[in-house]
């Protein structure tokens, strides 16, 4: 296997791009990442995606993106693991580059959430869950994470305030996110105020829908050297599976995929928690970041409050949690989203992230979720 | 939803019918083809206990398609007597009223009507027992 770089990336801001298409919009994120570094060709693009199917109708949008990117005939195909298909990709790129048969390889993701009208977003995220035997019964991907966190509550006797100032962080960070969705701060009133979604979630507590593209160009790491100074190194990455229906799970307060890649990633780059400086977790809804802080390692379980209140998930704490806002507040264009993650990390490591850097940040970590902890995606990436 | 789809769920979603493994014990639902607990391949037929309590619960105030007109409406997570642990709604009840570890017991319902033209569909929910 050959180790693997990150060679560059381009993203578009999250927002509601109204006037975009899914082609335009990867397009643009893609054309950022290609322009930035001299390469000969694309060997293959795999990109992620959810709902393209669903909202936009489109299939095959593998060769769609070729085709509006001018890189036929290079393979190109589409990678699906639900709100996880960012990480999924990258993961695909990088066994396609580890493994010698791809050299230069495009990927990330694109999103297009708001192609979708009435309520068929909502029905098409719904889909990451169970189709037969959670989303028969009325349940959506918010009502899905209700059932965790009030789960939670109860276990840890945790208020809503305390995920509620998780959301106020976030909003905090992602005024200096210039791809930000959402880049305003607000209060604790803010979500305790607003209106609820599936108790005890409330709107606040939840990622916005927007739409998004990240692209990163993946290489080897012996050829990256020879390109650009700004590469930076994968030395981790795993992804890993649990049971779809989350009742089915021994514990419904952890995330066994995440625990399981966690795992493997740490090992493979030969790290652990504490190493970690920056990373960018997956947190769809607060609740998922609590579940998130405390399977990644960075705290006990039922912790997680306590290591917000104290700071440690911000500059000066233990590790910095989501410099970018986290889905939160970045926001959340669902196929992509790992691979904004994945790119963040990547300009935090190769100290490009302006008003979001995090100092000294040698060893970052990207965990994705696939569907309500049904996958994860991990990726850890080193300063060169 | 196409009417094969909705039929070949409906022993284990109007009945409870599903498999215990024939080696460890371990009851799986929804069914699947190697036990989680075991890995066995060997199952015997197996219904579910029609009694249980709720380990958590959301109320559902912004719905999925076909669901709108419910709202609000009760989603749980019910440990049967068992120890099987089954995601279905709530019914019969004051969503206020709803609390964790109250005793529920199954009840045959209405689940959504598929559009104008589609079939009923139908299967077991839980509401407090009796």
């Amino acid at each position: 296997m050959r180790k693997v770089a990150i060679l560059s990336y381009g993203m578009t801001k999250v927002d509601k791009h109204w006037r975009k298409s899914l082609r335009e919009l990867y397009g643009a994120a893609a054309k950022k990442a290609m322009s930035s570094v001299s390469i000969p060709n694309i060997d293959a693009l795999i990109v992620g995606n959810m709902c393209a199917s669903d909202l936009s109708d489109q299939n095959n949008i593998g060769s769609l993106l070729a085709d509006y990117l001018g890189i036929t005939p290079s393979t190109a195909y589409r990678i699906e693991a639900a709100c996880g298909s960012g990480g999924a990709a990258i993961l695909g790129a990088y066994t396609a580059v580890a493994s010698g048969m791809y050299d230069y390889v495009l990927t990330g993701g694109v999103e297009k959430l708001t192609d979708g009208v009435g309520g068929n977003t909502t029905y098409s995220l719904g889909k990451a869950s169970d189709a037969e035997y959670e989303l028969f019964y009325g349940s959506s991907f918010v009502s899905i994470n209700a059932l965790i966190m009030n789960r939670y509550m109860h276990m840890y006797k945790t208020s809503r305030e305390t995920f509620a100032d998780f959301a106020v962080l976030m909003h905090k960070n992602a005024t200096k996110n210039p791809y930000a969705q959402l880049p305003f701060e607000i209060s604790r009133e803010t979500v305790l105020n607003s209106d609820m979604i599936s108790d005890p979630i409330s709107l606040y507590d939840c990622a916005p829908v927007g739409d998004g593209a990240a692209a990163l160009i993946m290489c080897p790491l012996d050829v990256a050297k020879t390109i650009t100074d700004s590469y930076v190194e994968v030395v981790g990455i795993a992804g890993a599976t649990d049971t779809i229906n989350i009742s089915s799970r021994s514990d419904l307060l952890t995330l066994n995929s995440t625990v399981a890649a966690a795992k493997k990633a740490y090992a493979m780059a030969n790290v652990s928690a504490t190493d970690i400086d920056v990373a960018e977790i997956h947190d769809t809804f607060t609740i998922t970041a609590a579940l998130s802080v405390e399977d990644l390692g960075f705290c006990e379980k039922g912790r997680f409050g306590k290591m917000l209140s104290s700071g440690g998930l911000e500059a000066g704490g233990k590790v910095v949690i989501n410099p970018s806002g986290g889905l939160k507040a970045r926001g959340h264009p669902v196929g992509t989203t790992g691979a904004y993650q994945v790119a963040e990390i990547a300009m935090q490591l190769a100290g490009k992230a302006d008003k979001m850097q995090v100092k000294n940040a040698e060893v970052g970590l990207a965990q994705n979720i696939g569907g309500s902890g049904s996958s994860t995606y991990v990726t850890i990436l080193r300063r060169p | 939803m196409s009417v094969p789809r909705y039929w070949r769920n409906m022993p284990k979603r109007e009945r409870l019918e599903t498999q215990k493994c024939e080696k460890c014990g371990h009851v799986d639902f929804p069914p699947r083809g190697r036990c989680l607990k075991c890995g066995s391949e060997s199952f015997v037929p197996y219904t579910l206990p029609d009694r249980g309590k709720l380990m958590s619960f959301t109320i559902v105030r912004s719905a999925p398609k076909g669901f709108e007109k419910m709202t609000p409406y009760v989603l749980g997570i019910v440990e049967l007597s068992d120890g099987t642990t089954i995601t279905v709604q709530i019914t019969d009840v004051d969503p206020s009223e709803v609390t964790i570890g109250m005793p529920l017991e199954a009840v045959f319902r209405k689940i959504c009507e598929d559009g104008d033209s589609g079939i009923i569909e139908y299967a077991i929910k839980f509401r407090p027992a009796l």
